[in-house]
């Protein structure tokens, strides 16, 4: 079986100034390879820095990568030409972490949901209203959310409307850059059981970027956890976090809180 | 031994737009002891933020405490002047936020921002100031501490960071710190870093704190007792280690379910749901009489609606808001 989305030594680099005011460059990606197949979750681990969140932007072709290739459905998509790149970019999705940011503030839910469709300019104004219904429905939320601010929304209902728009277009492919990270643990849970609940119904592939160890456990079925831009350990989630092999991994799997952690040293009166 | 803080029947009402008033805290009571660390579990719309901002009187203008008591070494923070309280903010009571990036003066060296800290209350002498501020930094950067305090906030990590935010809140010797989500816009590796911190600042200053989080996981190993908050009611409050490993309130239960187990999975491949509590916390049409989860509970009796809960003990060190217990 063929890969959904394969990405061959992916390099980013950032020109940057240091204190002395010489360029320098930040290798923010440095050869990352690896493949996710369709209908499955991607878990990308590593500490603040590692890379991560500049990886999501290159799958979302949001980022032009310094060379390497990001193959999807088969096809090179970094060889192809902007109005080549339009076709593509509705079909891998980016969440991110605070909604209240990537929600425009002044547009009710309904015509959050609708602009996708707008600029698209594929169907009737009739039918992107229905869509629009229908998708609120696919995340758990109620017709008459439709009218409400996202200012008038809790961080849960503000996620699941970002999903919601990040389905209007019907992608491939969701990339959450720490899309669970700002919400409660309750909350979490319900968004994490959404996720999955899409993926079992529309099929949906995931590339869930996250700190949280335990919760890419709950969710995906292949891991790669990085550092410095590198991939340093991939493999299938449950290996990879029961036995890793890396120094990095396990420190990591070390820093995950535990609710039967034992009393931290030093230890108390 | 005395407690260092008591909190009495503590009720806060925010006023909205329209008018309306909106119940934030209803009856929080609870004492905090010398160098204990109270771990204050809540989430969004619980009161958590509230009942750290009314501890200290920092509510925003709509917020009114309309009842209780706040005893501060015997002191009703309540009732004192607005001096008093400038002298106890910052000082005998100090304050972690969440945002180091946010908190500290953009433009200003690391150094210079505790320097001030020490100065506002009453440090005085140049050499003196110059002194203990190095003092602070060996005690919170072991390794780099004079780098770091010559270091402008852009310089730093964000662990850094918030290392010289608690390098403030522990200038002037407090006894307490209050903790609002200090570690949440941390990774976990440098999550972890910063409780050892503050649990080693607890052995060598004897300092008590209040640790607000979301995280339950956060609090094991690390807060002596942990008070559970919902819809600005203690639901739960005992030693941490007890209430983390057999919870009694049913909220408590459920929000610890929530929690993905740990990292084994469920070991074959397909994975389960996690048992989500169904509905949202909403703050606003919290019911009037009743518990305040009886929407959300899956444990729900017929007194659950008709009469609010009181705390009872489980045992000596233990209290749980809930019919359940009754006998």
């Amino acid at each position: 079986m063929q890969p959904l989305i394969k990405v061959e030594k992916l390099v980013k680099r950032y020109a940057r100034r240091n204190r002395g005011g010489a360029q320098e460059e930040l290798r923010a990606l440095d050869g990352v390879s690896f493949e996710v197949f369709a209908g499955t979750t991607l878990a990308v681990v590593g500490e603040s820095g590692s890379g991560k969140s500049t990886l999501a932007l290159c799958l979302a072709c949001l980022e032009e990568p310094t060379s390497g290739s990001i193959w999807f459905k088969g096809r090179d998509i970094l060889k192809f030409a902007e109005k080549e790149r339009r076709d593509i970019r509705p079909q891998i999705q980016l969440i991110f972490q605070d909604p209240a940011n990537s929600l425009n503030p002044r547009w009710k839910a309904l015509e959050i949901l609708i602009e996708p469709l707008v600029l698209q300019g594929r169907i009737s104004r009739e039918e992107m209203k229905q869509r629009a219904y229908s998708l609120l429905g696919r995340v758990g939320l109620s017709a008459e959310t439709a009218e409400r601010l996202p200012g008038e929304l809790s961080g849960g209902q503000r996620q699941r409307l970002a999903i919601a728009r990040a389905l209007a277009l019907e992608p491939k492919v969701l990339v959450l850059d720490e899309a669970l990270s700002a919400l409660d643990c309750s909350v979490q849970a319900q968004i994490a059981n959404l996720l999955m609940e899409l993926q079992g119904a529309l099929g949906m592939t995931y590339v869930f970027i996250t700190h949280d160890l335990a919760m890419a456990a709950h969710l995906a079925d292949e891991i790669v956890v990085m550092n410095g831009g590198r991939i340093v350990e991939q493999g299938r989630v449950e290996r990879v976090l029961r036995e890793p092999r890396e120094e990095i991994t396990r420190r990591l799997v070390a820093a995950v809180p535990r609710m039967t952690r034992a009393p931290m040293a030093p230890t108390g009166r | 031994m005395a407690s260092v803080l008591e909190v009495r029947d503590l009720h806060v009402t925010y006023r909205s737009r329209e008018g309306g008033q909106r119940a934030a805290l209803a009856g929080v009571s609870f004492d905090l002891a010398p160098g204990e660390i109270l771990g204050v579990l809540g989430e969004s719309g619980s009161g958590k933020s509230t009942l750290a901002a009314a501890l200290v009187r920092l509510l925003p203008a709509n917020g009114r405490i309309t009842r209780g008591a706040v005893l501060f070494e015997e002191k009703d923070l309540l009732q004192a002047e607005p001096e008093e309280l400038r002298e106890i903010r910052g000082g005998r009571i100090s304050l972690i936020f969440q945002e180091p990036s946010l908190a500290l003066h953009p433009t200003m060296r690391a150094g210079q921002q505790v320097y001030q800290v020490l100065a506002a209350h009453g440090t005085t002498g140049k050499s003196v100031l110059r002194e203990k501020t190095q003092q602070i930094f060996a005690m919170v950067f072991p390794e780099e501490g004079e780098r770091i305090a010559r270091s402008y906030p852009h310089e730093l990590s964000g662990g850094q960071r918030q290392r010289v935010l608690i390098a403030q809140a522990v200038a002037c010797e407090p006894s307490v710190i209050l903790a609002d989500e200090p570690t949440a816009s941390l990774d976990p590796t440098t999550q972890m870093e910063m409780l050892g911190v503050l649990r080693t600042l607890r052995e060598k200053l004897g300092v008590a704190m209040i640790f607000i989080t979301h995280n339950p996981a956060l609090l094991a190993g690390f807060a002596d007792r942990v008070l559970v908050l919902y819809g600005g009611r203690v639901v739960e409050l005992g030693p941490a280690a007890e209430v983390l490993r057999e919870p009694r309130h049913p909220y408590t239960k459920a929000l610890f379910q929530c929690v993905p187990a740990g990292l084994e999975g469920n070991g074959n491949g397909r994975k389960a749901r996690l048992p989500a509590i169904a509905g949202e916390a909403s703050v606003s049409d919290l019911p009037m009489n009743g518990c305040a989860f009886e929407p959300r509970c899956g444990e729900r009796m017929e007194v659950c609606r008709e009469r609010e809960p009181t705390l009872l003990g489980v045992n000596e060190w233990h209290t749980v808001s809930c019919f359940k217990y009754e006998r």
